[in-house]
C-alpha cells in the first residue's frame, strides 16, 4: 500500500486518495486550437522513475496534491498542494 | 491399535485428552496436539491421496510447508477443505476426513491411475486442447470441454461446502516502530533488543506457541520468554500469520481467532485480518527443511528430518521404530541421537564421504550412501540404498520410516514479495536473501544461518540496522556469515536409478515427478516460469516450499547451467492460503457497498414505496396500491402527474454551494452555454462537457445572490462533478475567486409536478404571492418559507415536461415538507410517484439521464447543439470539434416507436435496416417506457443520421439476447408537447 503524507492531514493509506494524472501538464486555455488541447489531454509520457501526478484528497481534506513518485518503486519523494498560493503557505509553516 | 505415542516426552497436556474423528472413527489425542501429530500417535499413515496418481499420502512435515497431509475439516456449511493437518490444532470434537479418495483414503479407487501414469504425464491437461492423436480428433476447444468436467472432477482435492459462510470475519489495523515476523531465537532477540531500545513492537507468530524451531527442542521452555517480551511491552500476535508484504512497510496479516476452538464464542469473528503500518520490518521465518528426490520418494512414511524431531520433542510421537535417515548435511544428527535415545533403531546414510561428526555411536553412519528406491505402498517395507558414486543395488535396508534432509531453504518469500530476487549462495545450497533499500531486515536461519548463537546475534543486527535507518542511532553491526555446521554440505536433489520405471518426486502436492521436469525441458519448457505452469510445480496451497529447489537444480542440470542461472519463480503472496472470507471482512451482502438513504426514506417507506437502488441510494422505484404490480403502479402515477399533481423525492440528486467573486466567470467556463447572463432570481440547465469534448454530466445552477449558486447534477456523476470542479479551481484555475461546497447531504428535494402543482404549492407556502407564474416564471428561483416556518428555495424546473417546481428545505426538515405537500397534494388528487414514473415521463418529453449520457455521446449527438455556446470557450468547447466527433456517420438521438402499436421492446436493441440485421447495426435504444398519454411503448435511442434521414424509413429493431425482433419508426425524441405549452403554463 502506499502511503501518502497529506500536508493537511499528515500520512494516509493511499485508499483514501483517488489518483488525478500527469501534473506536469501546462493546460491550454480555453480558447487555445485543437491541436494544442489534442497534446495536452492525449499525449502522455511513460516515465521510468520519479514522476510529478496529481491525487485527490477524496476521503479526507478534498485537497488537489502533487505527489512526486516513484513509478518503479512506489517511493514518494515529495508531497505538495497543487494550488501555487497554497504551497507557499505550507512552506512557510513548515 | 498400538499408540506411537512415547512416555516422558513432549510438551503435550496429558491431563487434557480430546476426543475427535477421523474419517468418521473416534480417536483419542491431547491438549496441544496437532491434528498431524494426534494422527501419527494414533498410527493412522494415510491421510490423503495424491493429486492425480491418487497414490497414498502420509504426513511430509511439521508445518506450513506441508504437501501431502491436506485434509477438510468440519462438516456441512463449516467443511473447509485442503486444511495442513499439520497446522490444525486439535480440538475436542474435531471432525476430519481424507480427501481426493473414493470410498476412501486407504481404499480409492482412482488409485487405477497410478498406473496410467504417461497420459498424466506433465502439461496433460493442455494437450488435450489438441485433440486425441493420431487424427487430433476433437481439436479445438471441443474435446477439451468434454473431458474438462471428468478431469477437474478426478484432479480435484477437497471441495468447498458451496453453502453460505455461516462464520464472520474482521478487518483490523495497528500500526507500529517495528514489526517482528517470527519468534525464533532471531525473531525474539530482534524484538526484545527493539523494546529495550523504546521502539513500539508487534511480534508476530504463525503457530500457536512462541519459540520458532527450539519447540522440536527437547528442553526448550518458552515461559521464560514469553514473561520477558510481555513485560517488554511487545505485543504478542500468536496464531497470525505475515502472509504478505506491501508498499511502504505494510504487512498483511492472517489472525486465525477461533479455528482451534470447539465451541467458539458465537460474537468472535473466525478470523481476522490485519493491516500494519511499520517503520520497519524484522523477518525471522527461518528455514524450510527439503527432501531429495528418488523413486517412490511419497510412500507414507516419508517425512522431513526435522519435522521427526517436532513429533518426538513437542508432541511425544516416536514417528517410527526402524528408522532410516538420509541426508547430505550435518543438521540431522542431533535428530538421529534423540530418536535412537528415545528407542528407535536408527540408521543414517550421509552422501558425503569425507566428514567428522561427533556422535555417541547409538546408531550407525553410512558415509557415502544414499536411498534410491522405496518398496511398499501404503507403507515402507524396506529401502534400496547404494553408494553415492554410482547407483547400483548395494543393499536392502528394512525400514518403516524414511526420514530425509536435502538442505535447507531460508524462507525468503516475504522479501520477495517486494521485488527482491534472492542470491544463489553455493556453499550453503540455498538461495540467501537479498539487500534490500526499503526497511526490511532479514534475520536468522531465513539469512541462512545455522546455529542458534549466530541466529540470536542476527537479531540483535537487525534490531540495531533498523535503528540506524529510522535515524534513532549510528551504531556499528555485523551480522554473522551464513551457514554454520562443522562440515560443508553436499548438494544432492536426486538420486536417479534408471533401471526401473520411477516416480521420483519432487513436488508432492500436484505429483510433478523428476520425469515431468525432464518431458517440460524435452518441449520447450524451459524457462523456470514455463516449468511451473507446464507441470503445476510449485503451486497450490504449499507454493513449492519443499521441492522447487529440486525441480531448479533438475532443469539446470538438464540445461547444463548452474541454479543461479536458470533463476527462481517469483514467490508472490500471500505465504500460506487466505480464505476468501478474511478477505471480504464483513464487506459482505448487504454491507457490500455503502447505503444512502434520502431524509424522507422512511416518510417514503410508510408511504408504500418499494425502493430501487439507484447507485449506493436507495430510492422510491413506486408506491403500488393495493394489488397494483409495478407497471400498474407507474402508469397510474405518470398518467396522474400529467392530469392533476405528483410528488417525487429527488434528494438524490448532486448538490453544490458554489460562492465567491469568481463564480459566475467558473459557471461560464464549466458549462457549454452561456451564463454570463443568468439574473439574480434565475436558474438555468447547464451542460458539461469534458476536455476531450464529450459531455460528462448535465443539471442546473440557480443564482441565489450575485455570487451565490445552487447547483444540482445528476445522481450518478454528483461526486465526479464536485472532485472535477475542486481540480479545475485547485490546478488550472489558481486565480479565481471561487469556493466550491458539496452540500447534497444537507438539502433535501422534491419534484412537485403537474397542471395542479401551482395550487398544492400555493397551500403550502406562507405567501403564495412568491409563486405566481409573474413571479416565479418558469427557470424562476426564490428563496421563501413552508407553512410552519420553514425555510426553502423553490425553483420552477422540469423534468416532466409539466408545470413543476423543486423544492428544497434543510434535511431536518424533509418529513414535515412531505406531509404538507402530501396532505394538499390528495386534496386535487395527486399521487406520489417513483423513479419508474419519473423514467417515463422524460422519455415522453426526451430528456436525456445516463442512460443516454454513456460517456461516448457528444451535445450534438444527444440534440442538444443549441446548448453550445457559440460566443465564448469553455471546457471542451475546441475538443466538440474535433474530426472524429464531426463525423455525419454519428449515432444521433431520436425517439422510437413499434409500427405495429401493440407491440413492445425493451433497452438494449440494436437497431438495423431492414435487409441487413447484423452486428451493431446503425443504432441503439437506451431507455424505453409505456407512455400512458400516447397509449403504447416508445423508446430514446441513437441512430446513425438521426431523424433527418430515417423518419420516412421503417427499422427493425434486433433483440438476440430475448430472441425478439419488431418493426420501428424513428420519430422526434420529444414525443410529447414539443413546443412545452404545458411547462410555460
Amino acid at each position: 500500500m502506499i502511503r501518502i503524507n497529506c500536508p493537511y492531514c499528515g500520512e494516509r493509506d493511499h485508499s483514501e486518495f483517488s489518483y488525478g494524472g500527469d501534473a506536469t501538464i501546462n493546460y491550454p486555455s480555453l480558447d487555445a486550437s485543437e491541436k494544442d488541447w489534442t497534446e495536452a489531454i492525449f499525449f502522455r509520457k511513460n516515465i521510468k522513475g520519479f514522476q510529478f501526478e496529481t491525487w485527490h484528497h477524496s476521503n479526507g481534506c478534498r485537497m488537489w496534491l502533487v505527489v512526486e513518485r516513484s513509478t518503479v518503486t512506489h517511493e514518494i519523494k515529495s508531497v505538495k498542494p497543487c494550488h501555487p498560493d497554497l504551497q507557499k503557505v505550507v512552506e512557510n509553516n513548515k | 491399535m498400538k499408540t506411537r505415542r512415547i512416555d516422558n516426552y513432549g510438551k503435550i497436556n496429558r491431563d487434557k485428552i480430546l476426543s475427535f474423528s477421523w474419517d468418521k472413527k473416534n480417536y483419542k489425542g491431547f491438549e496441544g496436539d496437532t491434528l498431524a501429530s494426534a494422527l501419527l500417535a494414533n498410527n493412522i499413515g494415510i491421510v490423503g491421496r495424491s493429486f492425480k496418481y491418487h497414490r497414498p499420502r502420509g504426513i511430509f512435515s511439521s508445518g506450513v510447508e506441508e504437501s501431502g497431509a491436506l485434509v477438510t475439516i468440519g462438516s456441512k456449511d463449516r467443511r473447509d477443505p485442503n486444511v495442513r493437518a499439520t497446522t490444525q490444532e486439535l480440538y475436542n470434537g474435531l471432525e476430519a476426513s481424507g480427501q481426493n479418495a473414493f470410498p476412501n483414503v486407504n481404499f480409492d479407487l482412482a488409485g487405477i491411475n497410478n498406473y496410467l501414469g504417461r497420459f498424466f504425464a506433465a502439461g496433460f491437461y493442455y494437450k488435450t486442447f489438441m485433440g486425441i492423436p493420431p487424427l487430433e480428433w476433437g481439436k479445438g476447444t471441443a474435446i477439451w470441454m468434454f473431458f474438462e468436467k471428468f478431469i477437474r472432477k478426478a484432479a480435484g482435492m477437497g471441495s468447498s461446502s458451496g453453502l453460505p459462510d455461516p462464520d464472520t470475519y474482521e478487518h483490523a489495523h495497528d500500526f507500529c516502530d517495528l514489526i517482528v515476523v517470527g519468534s525464533g531465537p532471531a525473531g525474539v532477540a530482534a524484538a526484545i533488543e527493539a523494546a529495550e531500545k523504546k521502539l513500539d513492537v508487534i511480534l508476530v507468530e504463525q503457530d500457536s506457541l512462541i519459540g520458532g524451531n527450539q519447540l522440536a527442542e527437547n528442553d526448550f521452555d518458552n515461559s521464560q520468554i514469553k514473561n520477558q517480551l510481555e513485560n517488554l511491552g511487545i505485543k504478542i500476535m500468536t496464531r497470525t500469520t505475515a502472509f504478505g508484504l506491501y508498499d511502504n512497510c505494510v504487512v498483511g496479516l492472517l489472525e486465525r481467532v477461533t479455528d482451534h476452538i470447539s465451541a467458539p464464542n458465537v460474537n468472535f469473528p473466525r478470523q481476522r485480518f490485519w493491516t500494519i503500518r511499520a517503520k520497519h520490518i524484522i523477518v525471522g521465518a527461518g528455514a524450510i527443511e527439503r527432501h531429495i528426490a528418488f523413486n517412490n520418494n511419497d510412500i507414507p512414511g516419508v517425512m522431513t528430518v526435522n519435522a521427526s524431531k517436532h513429533y518426538l520433542n513437542r508432541y511425544g510421537v516416536l514417528t517410527g521404530k526402524s528408522i532410516v535417515i538420509a541426508t547430505n548435511n550435518d543438521s540431522v544428527y542431533e535428530t538421529a541421537h534423540q530418536l535412537s535415545e528415545a528407542g528407535a533403531n536408527v540408521t543414517v546414510l550421509d552422501s558425503r564421504t569425507n566428514f567428522e561428526i561427533e556422535t555417541n555411536k547409538s546408531f550407525e553412519i553410512r558415509k557415502g550412501y544414499v536411498p534410491y528406491n522405496i518398496n511398499g505402498s501404503k507403507k515402507i517395507d524396506s529401502l534400496d540404498i547404494s553408494k553415492s558414486e554410482t547407483i547400483n543395488k548395494s543393499e536392502t535396508i528394512n525400514c518403516d520410516q524414511v526420514l530425509l534432509s536435502g538442505g535447507w531453504s531460508p524462507a525468503v518469500h516475504l522479501l520477495s514479495h517486494r521485488g527482491v530476487k534472492p542470491k544463489w549462495d553455493y556453499k550453503n545450497a540455498c538461495f540467501l536473501p537479498s539487500d534490500t533499500k526499503e526497511n526490511i531486515t532479514m534475520v536468522g536461519s531465513s539469512r541462512g544461518l545455522w546455529n542458534k548463537n549466530d541466529c540470536i546475534a542476527s537479531g540483535i543486527a537487525g534490531t540495531t540496522s533498523a535503528l540506524n535507518r529510522l535515524g534513532i542511532s549510528k551504531t556499528n553491526y555485523f551480522f554473522p556469515k551464513p551457514g554454520g555446521w562443522k562440515n560443508p554440505i553436499q548438494p544432492l536433489y536426486e538420486v536417479k536409478y534408471k533401471k526401473s520405471r520411477s516416480k521420483s518426486f519432487v513436488d508432492y502436492q500436484h505429483d510433478v515427478t523428476t520425469d515431468d521436469v525432464r518431458l517440460a525441458h524435452r518441449e520447450g519448457f524451459i524457462s523456470v516460469e514455463h516449468l511451473k505452469r507446464y507441470t503445476t510445480l510449485g503451486m497450490a496451497n504449499d507454493q513449492g516450499k519443499m521441492g522447487n529447489i529440486i525441480g531448479l537444480s533438475l532443469m539446470a542440470e538438464l540445461l547444463n547451467k548452474e541454479i543461479p542461472e536458470v533463476g527462481t519463480t517469483v514467490f508472490r503472496p500471500p505465504y500460506t492460503p487466505v480464505s476468501i472470507g478474511a478477505l471480504s471482512g464483513r464487506n459482505v451482502g448487504k454491507h457490500f457497498r455503502p447505503l444512502r438513504v434520502t431524509p424522507m426514506h422512511q416518510w417514503n417507506i410508510d408511504h408504500g414505496a418499494k425502493m430501487i437502488e439507484v447507485g449506493l441510494y436507495q430510492r422510491p422505484w413506486y408506491y403500488p396500491k393495493e394489488n397494483e404490480t409495478l407497471s400498474d403502479s407507474y402508469i397510474r402515477e405518470a398518467s396522474t402527474v400529467r392530469k392533476t399533481v405528483g410528488i417525487c423525492d429527488v434528494t438524490s440528486l448532486g448538490k453544490i454551494a458554489i460562492q465567491g467573486p469568481d463564480s459566475n466567470e467558473f459557471l461560464n467556463r464549466i458549462y457549454s452555454n452561456g451564463f454570463s447572463k443568468l439574473q439574480v432570481g434565475k436558474a438555468r440547465y447547464g451542460i458539461m462537457l469534458r476536455d476531450d469534448g464529450i459531455v460528462m454530466d448535465d443539471g442546473t445552477s440557480w443564482r441565489l445572490a450575485e455570487n451565490e449558486y445552487f447547483m444540482t447534477t445528476s445522481t450518478g456523476e454528483a461526486a465526479k462533478v464536485m472532485s472535477w470542479l475542486e481540480e479545475l479551481l485547485q490546478t488550472r484555475w489558481t486565480d479565481l475567486n471561487v469556493n466550491v461546497t458539496s452540500v447534497s447531504e444537507q438539502w433535501a428535494g422534491v419534484s412537485v409536478a403537474g397542471p395542479k402543482s401551482r395550487e398544492v404549492l400555493n397551500n403550502c407556502v406562507d405567501d403564495s404571492f412568491v409563486i405566481t407564474n409573474n413571479n416565479l416564471p418558469f427557470m424562476g428561483v426564490t428563496s421563501t418559507f413552508l407553512k410552519g416556518n420553514i425555510p426553502c428555495r423553490i425553483a420552477r424546473i422540469s423534468f416532466s415536461g409539466e408545470l413543476a417546481f423543486e423544492v428544497y428545505v434543510k434535511s431536518d426538515f424533509a418529513n414535515t415538507m412531505m406531509d404538507l405537500l402530501w396532505e394538499n397534494a390528495k386534496k386535487y388528487d395527486g399521487c406520489l410517484y417513483g423513479l419508474e414514473a419519473l423514467g417515463a415521463l422524460r422519455v415522453e418529453k426526451g430528456h436525456v439521464t445516463a442512460a443516454e449520457l454513456d460517456g461516448r455521446v457528444t451535445i450534438d449527438d444527444a440534440g442538444l447543439s443549441k446548448m453550445a455556446s457559440t460566443k465564448k470557450s469553455y471546457i471542451g468547447s475546441a475538443m466538440r470539434k474535433r474530426g472524429v466527433l464531426k463525423n455525419n456517420d454519428r449515432e444521433i438521438l431520436v425517439g422510437f416507436f413499434p409500427v405495429n402499436l401493440k407491440e413492445t421492446f425493451n433497452a438494449g436493441t440494436i437497431v438495423c435496416e431492414k435487409n441487413n440485421i447484423k452486428g451493431q447495426g446503425i443504432g441503439r435504444i437506451t431507455s424505453v417506457t409505456y407512455s400512458p398519454e400516447l397509449g403504447h411503448w416508445i423508446g430514446l435511442g441513437f441512430v446513425k443520421g438521426g431523424l433527418d434521414k430515417w423518419k420516412d424509413t421503417n427499422l427493425v429493431g434486433a433483440d438476440p439476447v430475448r430472441n425478439k425482433q419488431m418493426n420501428l419508426k424513428v420519430v422526434s425524441p420529444h414525443m410529447i408537447d414539443p413546443k412545452g405549452e404545458r411547462m410555460y403554463a
